[in-house]
């Protein structure tokens, strides 16, 4: 069966302000909104989508994270995935780690593609999807803004890079990273959300896999970015111009 | 001591400026040992100008025809082959170095710290989380290789007159044919490069569509300006993909910026708060842009930029 595996994390959601906790000790999540992580979305939008073309058979999204991991699951077979994976994990997880665990579901589930958010919006690393395809020996397309499945062998992906728009092809199974404009995610209808409690949803451990969770980083101190100061408003374009010369910078 | 390799990024014949911005982060590691790997085609251009960078050692240059465009996959093995002996392998936080570094990191079985902003010790790093909101010190395990991928905007780019030796390395990996370059399309301008500009105009929706943005054109020209664009503006095609600015696109740090039509999204400002100077154009004088604007003008922006355009020119 022609599978597409699709990562998701949990994350705090992209409209909430973060607070840092006053002992540094990390950020303040109680009480604040979570969501799947929005480059997941896109990830996910982007393989139903193929889906629907008739170019896979099956969705799977998976996760490594805590239990309450299972709402953004849910949101996932809500939006239209077919089965999800929950790697239940708590405390920090590295992204050697989560892609050590996305190796073992990909060996057990054998999809022909799997899509990632080319970053997580809360750690900023940006790396799971590379680290994958380093583990899996297998091509990658990060930062991908169009993606075309040619065939059962290769993939052309378009990215967005510093210089433009760069073109690659890929053989086929690859790992694709997703950038904000491959597509705009659907919303979720609630009949969906009523369908998506039905749908399987498989927990796993690591320990069950064989996937230790180590942790080379500290996460050692947590802190406030510096704050600008806040400036002065000038009346128009003269007063604009008088003020930057007298500060040196025109 | 520590010892420091960092992959060059080039276009096959000029080492790029990211570069030299890796070697003044690595410079913060006291008594390091900073060795250049140039992988090319034809790496010498790019080796001899790595080898004038101040405080490097040495360069090592691997030619290799499937170096001739910059694919992940290829170079990740070796630039393994070549992270034996060395405490840090650092890159880029560019599109290139993000994408490698953490096939790299992969490979190695070693953390990656992305987007370093600051080096406490050989094992301790400072880096931007959500969006910049939060700045996060980790500390790496005692022992490890680490990989890294440094913040642009956070480093000058080191200065000249170095004359390090250059060594061709044969190296003898296996490279996967698995990935192909096609082809980049890349807009072509006389403007300075948005990455590492002294000054940038950007716009945001308000601009309405990409006939708008002539006049943000006009204005950075006059001001020998790179231009910028909010997420808003590229979303709705107004302006490409590679003038984005904030937390997924680009994250500069010029002398002077100008948002003209930006409301300021947390995402946007992450790009954007190390600026020397931020004015702010916006005819919502409550738009978040004016809470971290040096100076703020409240109005019209289709007025307000050709008067400025007048007045600097």
């Amino acid at each position: 069966m022609k599978r597409i595996l699709v990562g998701i994390k949990r994350v705090v959601d992209f409209n909430v302000r973060i607070r840092v906790r006053p002992d540094g000790s990390g950020v303040v999540t109680d009480g604040v909104k979570m969501s799947v992580n929005p480059f997941d979305e896109i990830a996910l939008e982007e393989a139903l989508r193929i889906k629907e073309r008739g170019g896979a058979a099956e969705v799977i999204v998976a996760t490594v994270g805590p239990a309450d991991t299972q709402q953004q699951l849910r949101s996932a077979l809500a939006m239209g995935a077919d089965r999800a994976l929950h790697v239940q994990a708590d405390g920090v997880i590295e992204p050697l780690v989560a892609a050590r665990a996305l190796l073992k579901l990909v060996e057990r589930e054998q999809p022909f593609l799997v899509i990632l958010g080319k970053q997580a919006i809360d750690d900023d690393n940006g790396q799971t999807g590379q680290v994958l395809a380093a583990l899996w020996n297998r091509p990658q397309a990060t930062y991908a803004s169009r993606l075309e499945i040619l065939g059962d062998t290769t993939a052309r992906v378009t990215r967005e890079v510093d210089a433009g728009l760069e073109t690659l092809e890929v053989d086929l199974p690859a790992v694709i990273t997703t950038d904000l404009r491959l597509n705009e995610p659907r919303y979720v209808k609630l009949p969906d959300i009523m369908k998506a409690k039905k749908k399987p949803l498989e927990t796993l451990t690591l320990a069950a896999l064989g996937v230790e969770q180590r942790q080379q980083l500290k996460l050692a101190r947590f802190e406030p970015p510096p704050q600008r100061q806040k400036g002065i408003r000038v009346k128009d374009a003269a007063e604009l111009v008088a003020q930057l010369k007298k500060k040196g910078i025109l | 001591m520590p010892r420091v390799l960092i992959v060059a990024e080039h276009d096959g014949g000029r080492l790029n400026v990211s570069t030299a911005r890796c070697v003044s982060c690595a410079r913060a590691l006291n008594d390091a040992e900073l060795t250049i790997a140039v992988c090319a085609a034809d790496p010498g251009a790019v080796a001899a100008q790595a080898a004038q960078l101040a405080g490097v050692t040495r360069v090592l240059a691997v030619a290799n025809p499937a170096n001739t465009h910059a694919l992940a996959a290829v170079l990740a093995p070796q630039i393994v082959a070549l992270a034996g002996p060395f405490t840090h392998v650092l890159g880029p936080s560019t599109t290139f170095g993000k994408d490698l570094m953490a096939r790299v990191a992969g490979l190695l079985g070693a953390p990656q710290v992305s987007d370093i902003m600051g080096i406490e010790s050989p094992s301790r790093f400072r880096r931007p989380i959500y969006a910049g909101n939060a700045i996060l010190t980790v500390e790496a395990e005692a022992g490890v290789k680490v990989v890294g991928t440094v913040r642009m905007a956070s480093f000058e780019a080191a200065g000249g007159g170095g004359s390090a030796p250059i060594e061709k390395v044969a190296l003898s990996v296996e490279l996967p044919a698995h990935t192909r370059f096609i082809s980049v399309s890349a807009a072509k301008t006389d403007r300075p490069d948005l990455l590492t500009a002294a000054r940038v105009v950007s716009g945001g929706r308000a601009l309405g569509s990409a006939e708008g943005f002539k006049i943000l054109y006009s204005l950075a020209d006059k001001l020998g300006a790179a231009v910028g664009a909010s997420r808003a503006a590229v979303d709705a095609g107004y302006a490409p993909n590679e003038m984005q600015v904030g937390q997924t696109g680009k994250i500069i740090a010029p002398e002077l910026y100008v948002a003209v039509g930006i409301s300021g999204a947390i995402q946007h400002l992450t790009g954007i708060k190390d600026a020397r100077t931020i004015v702010a154009i916006n005819k919502d004088g409550e738009a978040p842009i004016f809470e971290v604007a040096d100076f703020g003008l409240v109005g019209d922006l289709f007025q307000i930029i050709p008067e400025l355009e007048k007045l600097v020119g």
